[in-house]
């Protein structure tokens, strides 16, 4: 009796997962909690361990392909039930405690597999369209599943057909489309803030890149943002020559002592940390009807690799020292580098620090992290000449950026917020402490 | 443009016909001196004369006998069947004689025969006062079968009637003689015989009836429009031959099809109504073709509140239009 193996939930929102590797082939016996597969879903990749002992049988989505939660992915033959009498029962048993689910959890794979299928009459009969409906749908290629009736019980009337066709027909659904609609239920009934055109029209030789899902999660992520929250921006510069020269100073013995380098990010974080615990208000998220402050100052560091933006979490980032920091970071971007993020990484974010600077901007207008209430960037430290006291000194300098979420906060507490996190960068001397 | 009733329309119908053309006269029961029972001929006997405005026995065979001798002789007689219910009589005379006149000499005899009959209730006539008999005229080629709803449409159509080469039964609903009023010239003009008229522009449904229902149709279509629903309204105007093409337009206009006469619903007229448009229409229809009619009893009620249930009236009407537009 062959034991199925279904793609398993890997995270909350992660509606899909991508066969990158297989660790076994057809034929191999495997163990218990043994990897068989290396799963890559929106951002997290992981390993799907076995559920049982036994033998591949059949290997049924190949290796690239995405296919959703809940989808067959491969069969085991369990060791020690070759007779085919000691059969499911034994099997489920067995199989409720690790995450893989197999048969015993039919209900994801029926609720996937009928999705797409028509939406049901009110009797939960199959719903039946009038002659006149079928011709108009047929003849404009209109998909009556994704049309929502007026008519008795939700029956799909000739008016409703025609009122699309006199719109100027149906959006076409992409299949990535539908996928990012349940991904993000939010987004899923406004049509606004999908991505618009995917009608595109593409040249001899252009090239066709297909959107990976983590490209895809980012375009729907950044769309939800810009659409839900009206961004206003802010920004401040601040004299960083006192912390420039500090960080000189203490880079090589850090180096020596902790075996990691000094970089200017950790300061920048303990400022807006520090500023965070000064105004709770910037810490904050809008849930409609209510703003909710969390007592959690946990720090979301935009990470780049050369296709794709990974935003892990600094936990806890207020009980941290500047090493504590500096570790974290340096984990965090190690570790999202090597595509070895875990969800748990990637979850609870409640501000945003962007290093943009480490490109050599020097003005940038980030997109908030939703659902977080604002972003700020560190871009390019550069010296330029200052005046001070009326007289011109070389200073370094930095712009510091912050995109708010104008429903949660407004231009007086955002001013005040980043006139703190000025003070407390430009106060750093001789005094601050690493540790 | 005079406002005039119903039946003052047809009294002008026949009048301008008899001045136009001395071979039109009139004969029936109470024709003459009485002036009609329902006063339908008053003053015709005073301006043209006992030779011309016939009163007869009761005899409807004899009256419709009668006429087709004189429409065979040349004569374009106007034969008034006193109510409807007494036309049995005279169904032999109707159905094998002047309908097939013209078939059965081969063209070379023609029966130019008007014959007029109030039908229908609402009147507290009972059993032999009120009946809808239309259905029994209408799968009979040769004969044709006119029920105008409109004082306009009333006296365009009869003078048609009269004008036409074969035989036309030309029923008139009794309810509408006073009741109804509206414009007519009083110059001479024709309704084409075979053309439904489009009463009401609309987009939701479609209702299509003629007759005495045709006015609660559109009592019903004019309060749905206070609700956003928009009814269109057609006409029949002739039940024998149906005017196809017009019946099949209204119907693809909105899919959603309501037939609605007094008369029985099983075997009337709105049953062939219903299948013009299932063979013509079927890729526009968007509901079941529904149909409102008269229940299948023997006959109208004498007791009031019984002939209240048998009869239709706007309320019932709009309830169905309304359970259709919500289809």
């Amino acid at each position: 009796m062959a034991t199925k193996v279904l793609m398993p939930q890997l995270g909350e929102s992660v509606t899909e997962g991508t066969i990158s590797k297989w660790l076994v082939s057809v034929g191999d016996t495997v163990n218990k909690y043994d990897p068989l597969a290396e799963v890559s879903t929106d951002k997290v990749n992981a390993e799907v361990p076995s559920t049982v002992a036994g033998r591949v049988t059949e290997i049924v989505v190949a290796e690239g392909e995405t296919v959703a939660i809940g989808t067959l992915i491969l069969y085991i033959e369990e060791s020690g039930s070759a007779d085919s009498n000691s059969s499911t029962a034994n099997t489920q048993q067995k199989e409720t405690a690790p995450q893989p689910q197999t048969e015993s959890k039919p209900a994801a794979v029926e609720q996937v597999s009928s999705s797409p299928i028509a939406k049901k009459g009110e009797d939960g009969s199959k719903p039946r369209y009038s002659p006149a409906v079928m011709l108009l749908s047929q003849q404009h290629s209109i998909d009556l599943t994704r049309v929502s009736g007026t008519g008795m019980g939700g029956r799909v009337t000739r008016k409703d057909v025609q009122a699309i066709i006199d719109a100027g027909g149906q959006q076409p659904a992409a299949t990535p489309l539908s996928d990012s609609a349940v991904l993000e239920p939010v987004s899923a009934p406004t049509p606004v803030s999908r991505p618009a055109s995917f009608d595109m029209a593409s040249a001899p030789g252009d090239d066709i890149i297909p959107v990976t899902s983590v490209r895809k999660t980012i375009a729907s992520r950044m769309v939800q943002s810009k659409h839900d929250a009206p961004h206003a921006w802010t920004m401040v510069e601040v004299d960083v020559t006192n912390l420039v020269n500090f960080r000189n100073q203490a880079k090589d013995d850090f180096k020596r002592k902790e075996g990691l380098n000094l970089t200017f990010l950790p300061f920048f974080i303990k400022a807006v940390v520090e500023s965070l615990k000064e105004f709770p208000m910037i810490n904050s998220t809008w849930a409609g009807d209510k703003i909710i402050v969390k007592k959690d100052i946990n720090i979301s560091i935009a990470v780049a690799t050369e296709d794709a933006l990974y935003v892990p979490v600094i936990k806890n980032a207020d009980q941290k020292s500047i090493l504590g920091i500096a570790k974290s970071v340096d984990d965090l971007a190690a570790r999202s580098r090597a595509g070895k993020l875990t969800m748990d990484d990637m979850s609870g974010g409640t501000f945003t620090v962007n290093n943009t600077g480490s490109f050599g901007s020097v003005l940038s207008m980030p997109i908030i992290n939703s659902p977080q209430a604002a972003i700020l960037s560190v871009e390019a430290i550069v010296k330029r000449p200052v005046i001070i006291d009326d007289m011109i000194a070389v200073r370094s300098m930095v712009n510091l950026c912050l995109s708010l979420d104008h429903r949660v906060l407004d231009g007086l507490i955002c001013g005040r917020f980043l006139q703190s996190v000025k003070q407390r960068l430009e106060s750093i001397g001789p005094d601050t402490k690493l540790y | 443009m005079a406002v005039i009733s119903y039946i003052d329309a047809i009294t002008m119908a026949m009048r301008e016909e008899m001045r136009r053309d001395s071979n039109v006269f009139v004969l029936g029961e109470d024709v003459g001196v009485r002036g009609g029972v329902f006063r339908a001929t008053v003053g015709l006997i005073e301006e043209f004369g006992e030779e011309r405005v016939i009163d007869t026995p009761l005899a409807e065979s004899a009256i419709v006998g009668v006429g087709i001798g004189a429409a065979a002789y040349g004569m374009r007689p106007i034969a008034e069947i006193q109510f409807a219910d007494f036309i049995m009589p005279a169904v032999n005379q109707i159905v094998s004689e002047a309908a097939k006149m013209r078939y059965r000499s081969n063209n070379d005899w023609t029966c130019p025969i008007t014959i007029r009959a109030p039908f229908g209730g609402g009147v507290h006539g009972a059993l032999y006062h009120s009946q809808s008999v239309e259905a029994m005229f209408t799968n009979i080629p040769g004969l044709k079968v006119v029920a105008p709803s409109t004082p306009y449409d009333a006296k365009g159509l009869l003078k048609a009637a009269i004008r036409d080469e074969d035989p036309v039964l030309f029923f008139e609903h009794k309810r509408c003689y006073r009741l109804i009023k509206g414009e007519v010239p009083d110059h001479d003009y024709v309704v084409p015989i075979g053309k439904a008229d489009v009463k009401r522009e609309g987009s939701d449904i479609t209702v299509i009836s003629y007759g005495l229902a045709l006015h609660f149709c559109l009592q019903a279509a004019e309060k749905l429009a206070q609700e956003g629903i928009s009814a269109h309204v057609l006409d029949l105007r002739t039940l024998y031959p149906l005017d196809k093409e017009a019946i099949a337009q209204a119907a693809s206009k909105t899919g959603k099809v309501l037939i609605v006469h007094e008369d029985n619903k099983e075997g009337g007229v709105g049953g062939e109504v219903a299948a013009i448009i299932a063979e013509q229409c079927l890729f526009d229809l968007d509901a079941p073709i529904k149909r409102l009619c008269g229940p299948d009893v023997p006959a109208m009620p004498y007791s009031p509140p019984m002939e209240k249930f048998f009869m239709l009236n706007p309320d019932k009407v709009y309830e169905a239009m309304k359970e259709l537009a919500h289809y």
